[in-house]
Formats: C-alpha cells, sequence, structure tokens
C-alpha cells in the first residue's frame, strides 16, 4: 500500500514540476510533438477504401442489407402501407390497439393491457401514426435480430474461451463509441434509408445482449447442471431447457437494454435516412415548435415502456394449464376475443376512415399549452438564467476550460498516472497512460481536453444534485420508486428535445452544453445512490441505531460508506453518459471533439469519424478502469462479495 | 439529295433511340430531404409531379452535407435545394469526383449573410450599415465575449469564413459558432423575448422571414477574387473583406444514371424552377401555419397548377 502511494506521489510531483516550468519546457513536452501525432484517420481510410473498392467488401455489405431491407418492406407495408410486397397494409390503427391490448391481457393481465392499447390509441389520436409506424416497423425488426444474434454470439462465447477473449475488448469499445461513429461507416457500406438506421440500432444495440448472455450462463449453479446431467439431457437439451431457462433473468435484463437502445436510437438514426418519429422531431425541432416535439418525446417513452414491460412479462410469464375437458373457446378465450375485436375494428375502418386513420388535421395535441409553459417558464427564470450564465462562463468555465488547455499534455498524462497509480498500482497508471497517450497521438488534444472539460464541469454539477436527490430518494420505498420512475422517464425521452430549451435559457455557449449534458449526467447517479443506499442490509443499520447513532451519523458513518461502491458504478456511468451527450450537444455549437465528429459525419470521413469516436471511448474506458479497480478494491476491504454484485 | 437523306435517316435514328428510352424505369427514385421546410416541402411538390407522370417516388431524409456523397453513390436519385454558400463545396467537391450532374439554376436567387433582427435599430439605429454595426459592437457582447460583440455564425462544415472576414474588416466582433441551424432559431427566439440585441448569421428564403423580421447587415460588396486576392478590396493585406454574394445560386442535383433510368423524370427536372416568393410560400406553409410538408406541397400544386403542369410536357 505504501509502495502504491509513494509512487502515485512522485507521478504526482512530477506533474507539478512539468506544470511550473511550463514556461521552459521544449514545445514537445507541452504539446504531442509532430512524431508522436500518427495520421491514424489516413490509415483507416486507406483500409476502408481498400475493402470497399479493392476486396468488393461493398457488394457484400449492400447485399447482406438488402435482406434486411427485404424484411422492412414487409413491416413497412402492413404498418404504414409503404408501397411493397404483400400490399395488404397499411392496417387500420384500431387493430395495433387491439392486438397490443390482447398480447398484454395475456402475459400480464389487464393493467398493461389496458395501457399497451393506450399507448396505441394516443398515438393514433395525436396524429403520429404514420411516424410512429416508420419507426416501429424498422424496431420490431432490428430488436429481435439483435436478440437471436446476441442470444447466439453469447452463447459462444461463453462456450469458447477464446471467443470472450476476443470479444470482451471489442465490446468495452463498442459501448464506450459514440453512436455518431458507427453511423458514418454505415453511410458507405450499406447507404442511407430505413435499412441503414435498422443496422445501425442493430450494432448499438449488440454488447448488452452479448454481455447478459454471457454472465447468465456464468451464473447457472452446478446442482441444476448436474441435476440436468442426471437427467439424461444432451447437449443440446442442457442449453436450451437447462441453462438458458435458469439464465433467463440475465438474459431479460439484455432483452431490456436492447429495446431501450433502440428506442435510444430513433432520433439518431434520422441522420442516416431513418423515416419516422425521429425524423419528424428533428424537422420540428428546425422551426422550434418544442410542444410538438415534447409530444414526439412522450410517444417514444410509452413505447419503450409497452415493449419493456410486454417483453418482460413474456419472459417471466409461466405455462398455462387447464382441466382436461375444457373446450377449445375456453382454452383460447383471449384468442376468441382478439379475433372478434380484430372483425369489428376491420369493419369499423371501412364504415368511417377515423377507425384506420387519424389525419394530422383531425389530432389532438397539447402542443399550445405546453409551449405557453415553456414560454412563462424562460421567461420567469430569465434573470435567474442570464446571471447563472454569466455566473458560470466568467468565474468556472472559462478558468476551468483556459487552465486545462494551459496545462502541458505532459502533466495532465502524469497526473492521469499518477491517480491510476494510487487507485491500481503501476499496471493501472500504464493503462491510463495508455488511453491518453493514445488519444495524444491523435493529434486531436486540444479537442479532447475541451471535451473532458465539460465532462466534468457536468458530472460535478450532476453529482451536486445528484446525491441529495439520491439521498433523499432513498428515504421510503414509495418515494425510491417514484424517482426511479422519472429516472427512467428521463432517460429514454429522446436527449434532442433539451437542446432547444436549454438555448432559449442560455444562449449558445458552454453553459447549454453542461445544461444539456447534466439532466443525462444526473439520472444513473440518482439511481444508484438510491440502489446503492436500500442495499445496505437492515441488520447493519438496526445495529449502527442501537448502538446510538443518529439519524446524520447513521447516513455519514455506516450507509453511505457501504453504499459507495455501488454509488460508484452510478459515477461510472454517468460519466459515460456525459460523454454521449456531450458528443451530440455539438449541434449547440461546442469546439470538442464533437463538433469535428459532426463535420466528419457530414463529409462521410470513416477514418476521422473513427478515429475521434475512439478517442472519446478511450476516455470512457480509463473512467471505467480506474472506477472498477477502486470499487473491487473498497468492496473487499468492506467485507463484501464482489461477485454479488453486478 | 443525299445530305437530305442522311439527315433524314438521323432523325430517324435520334426519334427511334428517344423512344427506346423514353420509358422510366419502374425502380423508385429516391428523394433526398433535408430538416428544412422549403426544401422537404419542394421535394415533395417535385415528388408529387413525378408521380403525375407515372412515376415511383420514395423520400429519405439525410444530412444536408453528406447527401452529395450519397447521390454520387446513387443512394439517392435527386436533391432540390443545392445552396451557393453553404452547400456550393460540398457539391463542388462532389461534381468533381465523378457520379453526380448539375441539373440546372432556379430562379430563386439566396442571400447568406450576417442578420439582425428589426429590434437591434434601437440600440443600433446605424445599421444594416456594417461599420455602424462595428461602432456599436459593445451593445452585443456576452459573458463569453468580454468586451467584444458575439458573432453567431453557422455550423464550421458550412465554411463560410466569418473569422477570417472579422480580422480582414478589424471588426471588434468574436465569432461563435452555432452547432446546427436549430441552434440558430432558437437563439434569435430567446433574445425576442427580452429584444435583446444579436447578430446571427441567417438566411433568405427560409421562415425567419414571416416570423421574426429583421435585416442583413450590408458589408462592402462582393467582387471576384475576395476571397483570394488579398490585394483587392477595402483592406489591401487580407482576402475575405467583403460580404457574401447577394445573389447566390439554388441549383438542382441529381445522381449520374438518372437521366439513363428515368429520361421522363429527368427532362421534368431540369424544367422545374421555383422562386423566391415560391419556397418562402412553401415554407410559411408548414412554419407559420402548421401544415404537414405533404399536405403543403398537395396545396401548393393545387393552386399553381399553370406554373408547374408546362413542365410535364
Amino acid at each position: 500500500m505504501t509502495g502504491q502511494r509513494k509512487g502515485a506521489l512522485a507521478l504526482l510531483t512530477l506533474a507539478v514540476v512539468l506544470a511550473l516550468s511550463r514556461n521552459f519546457l521544449p514545445a514537445g513536452l507541452m504539446r504531442p510533438p509532430e512524431w508522436l501525432v500518427w495520421p491514424f484517420a489516413d490509415w483507416l481510410n486507406a483500409a476502408f477504401s481498400f475493402c470497399q473498392n479493392d476486396l468488393g467488401l461493398m457488394a457484400v455489405t449492400r447485399f447482406a442489407a438488402s435482406g434486411i431491407e427485404f424484411l422492412l418492406d414487409v413491416t413497412g407495408n402492413l404498418f404504414y402501407g409503404k408501397n411493397r410486397w404483400p400490399h395488404l397494409g397499411p392496417l387500420p390503427w384500431t387493430t395495433f390497439a387491439i392486438t397490443a391490448g390482447c398480447v398484454a391481457y395475456v402475459l400480464a393481465g389487464r393493467r398493461l393491457a389496458l395501457f399497451s392499447a393506450g399507448t396505441f390509441v394516443w398515438i393514433a389520436v395525436m396524429g403520429q401514426w404514420e411516424w410512429a409506424m416508420q419507426t416501429l416497423s424498422v424496431i420490431l425488426i432490428a430488436a429481435p435480430i439483435t436478440f437471436v444474434i446476441g442470444l447466439g454470439l453469447g452463447i459462444l462465447a461463453w462456450r469458447a474461451r477464446w471467443v470472450e477473449r476476443l470479444l470482451n475488448p471489442l465490446l468495452n469499445i463498442a459501448q464506450s463509441l459514440p453512436q455518431f461513429a458507427y453511423m458514418i461507416p454505415v453511410v458507405v457500406f450499406v447507404g442511407v434509408g430505413p435499412k441503414a438506421g435498422a443496422i445501425t440500432t442493430i450494432v448499438f444495440a449488440l454488447p448488452p445482449m452479448i454481455r447478459m448472455t454471457v454472465l447468465g450462463l456464468k451464473k447457472v449453479p452446478e446442482n441444476v447442471v448436474e441435476s440436468g446431467l442426471m437427467s439424461g439431457a444432451s447437449r443440446w437439451q442442457m442449453l436450451v431447457r437447462v441453462r438458458l431457462p435458469t439464465a433467463r433473468n440475465e438474459i431479460l435484463v439484455g432483452v431490456n437494454q436492447v429495446i431501450m437502445q433502440c428506442l435510444a436510437m430513433v432520433v439518431l438514426t434520422s441522420f442516416i435516412g431513418m423515416p419516422g418519429l425521429g425524423q419528424k422531431l428533428l424537422q420540428l425541432m428546425q422551426s422550434l415548435k418544442i410542444g410538438l416535439s415534447f409530444e414526439i418525446g412522450v410517444t417514444i417513452v410509452l413505447i419503450a415502456v409497452t415493449l419493456d414491460r410486454i417483453s418482460r412479462a413474456w419472459a417471466v410469464q409461466q405455462p398455462r394449464h387447464f382441466e382436461r375437458g375444457t373446450p377449445w373457446h375456453q382454452r383460447n378465450q383471449v384468442f376468441v376475443t382478439w379475433a372478434g375485436l380484430m372483425l369489428l375494428a376491420f369493419a369499423l375502418a371501412s364504415l368511417n376512415p377515423w377507425f384506420s386513420q387519424i389525419e394530422r388535421s383531425e389530432a389532438l395535441s397539447v402542443a399550445k399549452p405546453i409551449d405557453a409553459g415553456v414560454d412563462i417558464l424562460i421567461r420567469l427564470i430569465d434573470p435567474v438564467s442570464q446571471w447563472l450564465r454569466w455566473f458560470l462562463i466568467t468565474w468556472v468555465l472559462i478558468p476551468f476550460r483556459d487552465g486545462l488547455l494551459w496545462l502541458p499534455f505532459t502533466t495532465v498524462l502524469c497526473l492521469l498516472m499518477s491517480l491510476g497509480y494510487s487507485v491500481g498500482g503501476p499496471r493501472s497508471a500504464l493503462v491510463c497512460l495508455g488511453f491518453f497517450g493514445l488519444i495524444a497521438m491523435t493529434g486531436w488534444w486540444d479537442r479532447a481536453m475541451i471535451t473532458v472539460y465539460t465532462v466534468i464541469v457536468s458530472v460535478t454539477l450532476a453529482a451536486l444534485m445528484g446525491f441529495p436527490l439520491g439521498i433523499w430518494g432513498a428515504r421510503s420505498s414509495t418515494r425510491a420508486a417514484r424517482v426511479l420512475l422519472v429516472c427512467d422517464t428521463l432517460q429514454t425521452f429522446p436527449s434532442f428535445i433539451y437542446l432547444i430549451p436549454v438555448i432559449m435559457l442560455f444562449g449558445v455557449n458552454d453553459v447549454a452544453v453542461v445544461g444539456a449534458v447534466i439532466l443525462f449526467a444526473a439520472v444513473p447517479l440518482v439511481r444508484y445512490t438510491i440502489e446503492g443506499l436500500r442495499g445496505v442490509s437492515a441488520e447493519l443499520v438496526e445495529a449502527a441505531a442501537m448502538s446510538g447513532a443518529d439519524r446524520r451519523q447513521l447516513l455519514w458513518n455506516v450507509q453511505l460508506p457501504m453504499a459507495l461502491p455501488t454509488i460508484m458504478v452510478g459515477v461510472n456511468q454517468s460519466a459515460m453518459f456525459s460523454l454521449f451527450m456531450v458528443i451530440i450537444a455539438a449541434f449547440i455549437g461546442t469546439q470538442d471533439l464533437g463538433q469535428e465528429m459532426q463535420r466528419a459525419l457530414s463529409t462521410t470521413d470513416v477514418g476521422k469519424g473513427l478515429v475521434l469516436g475512439l478517442a472519446v471511448a478511450f476516455m470512457g474506458l480509463m473512467v471505467d478502469h480506474l472506477v472498477t479497480c477502486w470499487s473491487e478494491t473498497r468492496t473487499r476491504s468492506l467485507g463484501l462479495d464482489a461477485s454479488k454484485r453486478v | 439529295m443525299k445530305h437530305r437523306s442522311i439527315l433524314l435517316s438521323g432523325a430517324a435514328l435520334l426519334a427511334l433511340s428517344s423512344a427506346v428510352f423514353a420509358e422510366d424505369s419502374t425502380d423508385s427514385m429516391v428523394i433526398g430531404l433535408h430538416d428544412w421546410s422549403s426544401q422537404i416541402v419542394d421535394s415533395r411538390v417535385v415528388g408529387d409531379i413525378l408521380e403525375s407522370v407515372g412515376d415511383k417516388v420514395e423520400y429519405v431524409t439525410t444530412d444536408s452535407q453528406a447527401v452529395y456523397e450519397s447521390i454520387r453513390l446513387g443512394d439517392v436519385t435527386l436533391e432540390t435545394e443545392v445552396w451557393e454558400a453553404t452547400f456550393g463545396a460540398a457539391f463542388t467537391a462532389a461534381l468533381a469526383k465523378g457520379g453526380i450532374v448539375d441539373v440546372g439554376t432556379m430562379d430563386a436567387v439566396t442571400r447568406e449573410e450576417w442578420w439582425f433582427p428589426e429590434w437591434d435599430k434601437e440600440v443600433c439605429p446605424g445599421l444594416p450599415d456594417w461599420q455602424a454595426l462595428n461602432a456599436c459592437a459593445a451593445k452585443f457582447a456576452t459573458p463569453e465575449t468580454g468586451e467584444k460583440g458575439r458573432y453567431l455564425g453557422g455550423p464550421v462544415d458550412w465554411q463560410m469564413h466569418d473569422g477570417d472576414r472579422i480580422a480582414a474588416l478589424g471588426m471588434n466582433f468574436t465569432l461563435v459558432n452555432a452547432g446546427s441551424a436549430s441552434a440558430l432559431w432558437a437563439e434569435i427566439a430567446a433574445a425576442s423575448k427580452d429584444k435583446r440585441p444579436i447578430v446571427v448569421f441567417n438566411w433568405t428564403p427560409n421562415f425567419i422571414d414571416a416570423v421574426y423580421p429583421g435585416e442583413f447587415v450590408e458589408f462592402p460588396a462582393h467582387y471576384d477574387g475576395c476571397e483570394d486576392k488579398p490585394e483587392l478590396g477595402v483592406n489591401p493585406k487580407a482576402a475575405y473583406d467583403c460580404g457574401f454574394p447577394g445573389n447566390g445560386y439554388l441549383k438542382k442535383a441529381a445522381w449520374d444514371g438518372m437521366e439513363k433510368k428515368w429520361p421522363k423524370a429527368y427532362a421534368v427536372l431540369q424544367k422545374v424552377n421555383f422562386t423566391n416568393a415560391q419556397l418562402a410560400e412553401m415554407a410559411k406553409m408548414v412554419d407559420v401555419d402548421g401544415m404537414e410538408p405533404e399536405d403543403a406541397a398537395k396545396k401548393w400544386l393545387a393552386d399553381n397548377e399553370a406554373v408547374w403542369k408546362p413542365w410535364t410536357n
């Protein structure tokens, strides 16, 4: 332990010395010298153009994409009447509401049935039917494909150690790569349109599915496996009948993640031609229609909740048994009802077009009151927001940013190594050096520092708001449930909608960027603080209370220290969310990696986009490494079993 | 006599070949849509016109810069609005690479320039003159620009060279780049609430004309060589000492395979021609009257048959 401290201290001293002697340093220590900046982007572009033109990979990818396109055309025709085979659609909106309601009823009962049917009624009545169907027609293809591929790869990784070894670093990078970085190669290799949207979504949603499958399969207890073997199950039966059902819980979390990721991509994929809600949302935002884009946001959240609850219910449902001799129509009561209602729906649709599709002109809207509300709110807090803008810019943001840019890059590297050393010894120090050294080698050092600065400020401010809120929320279970519901909603609500109101409040500057990022960064902090605090064992709290600790002591000396490892997972996620959001905040106007990423997307510069994406990914991976390392040591010293945590 | 027969057979051959190629492919054409309303509506208008002559059309939303790459690859068939100042660079680069063709310039002229809302005149009465603007630069100061005025420019990838112009004209302004058109609009909308003075990048025709009245700043007029001959212009030492060209082109672009595959549609597209007033009207139907782009296109077609019917012959 002392050796670790000494090493960290030595590196810290070196960092300080470098910073203090900054004015005498050779230029090569101030900013990465030319020999250190390698043309990664050119190499990647050369590799891509080799694959694209010489290997003819483009023909292969485009052929594969045409398979997906066929599926998308089928759902496209059924859902919103795209002019493709089987030329049946569009189905009336009532049929969707009825089907969703019946499916939900079979799986989870009346409440979910009402909610699911209600979601579709809302979509139809609000006049968003065609857009929502364009979105759903892609998600309902992308999500199952992701599930199947993810499950397959997960099983492979669980079976063969080398597959896991190969996949692990790839998944790590994929999960911390900003979405825009994926989209550029997709435009080149697949083209634009719904198929590109579907493929980007699949790539983005795949990692958590693989992860959770591997985790679930690994956790299957020995005794379950043994009892399976004793009953003479073959290898295939072992997998399908024993292991996968036992791993159901984790796989379920994977499915849930897939759905959430799919919906998170709805808006972003519209940049590469995905039609539907996301595209409409961007268009409405462009003409500053906040109320109408808010309505779309609500729809996306409702769809997410519906799909999530239905898929959960499907996964936990138990087989149902009927008494012998129950007549067919009783056994299939819901099916009969469904068929009846469907006939009714088609009949109504042929009588009155309102039951088939509700035109925009007949639609309801809550946009006016929302717009008025936003307007009043902005006027009301304008003095506060103008002061806050002045204060944050003059006293916090500009000094901090300039300070970070003032530091020689060698100081930053030494500081990070020192941090790594103190957390995980020489190995972590080298990991930190590796990640940030590579960022230095991309030649985007200054921009990377601006990204770092935005993330640090955002996470800090988010923590100042999120921790108290989390502690407050953890007091009772009803409160916790409510706060977590808000967290879920904020997380699925499309982040693009925040961009316009924050500009209206703060103008185009870093305060607006930080403001938009905070909303996102606070969510995991609140969530994990609540989960950490509520996870502290009741016996421990009781024992402390019995020895006379008051509420404050309980919180500070017992609950928080015990919950800290979980809370740190929240900090880690918060940093990751911030990194993603900072890239999106380039649409407000930033000077960081995100701005360059936007430029790479509009010039379809694959190499540059990937290099920038990797630079962001490395930041995320470094934070992840440090937090994981720290929390493992911490958990061990608290005597908690590390393997119990997910 | 001999000449005449050659001529005749040539004409016959021409007629024959045009008869062979006259039929359009039954595949759908793909029209690229972007994120501003006039473009979405006039794309729908063009799409509806093409459908009226029997073609099939589909729409796809794409980035307004990346679309030229997609056209080159044939993923997108045509584009209805190529603005000179903002997309000229991407379009010219794509032309040089090949795969895309220029389908002609419309009557509409575009203007892209520094712009101020009318309430600015109260604090800076000398506007729209650029020197008057420069004299009241402090009125446009914000916390992040200190004592200098803030000019909110368009996204960096539009490559406007505003920073160069500020330097060349010795202006007391700092350039801040907005990240998207929406960011520019949001800034104007926010400023309108308390009539805060702002100068932003803007262009016409667009819906801002109808919602927030304002004017363009008058800079030294654009001249040939402003961008690459420092010795010319107001500042003999620097380039970019002028405003943007007041009448930028608005072109149509198409995939170079379009003429072969859909000759009839290509001929129609060549004739498609909108004026500023028509584009502003289309944008207004969506942005101010709240119509859906599809419906706005239908309405425009119904109201303006005399304009577009001749394009289809």
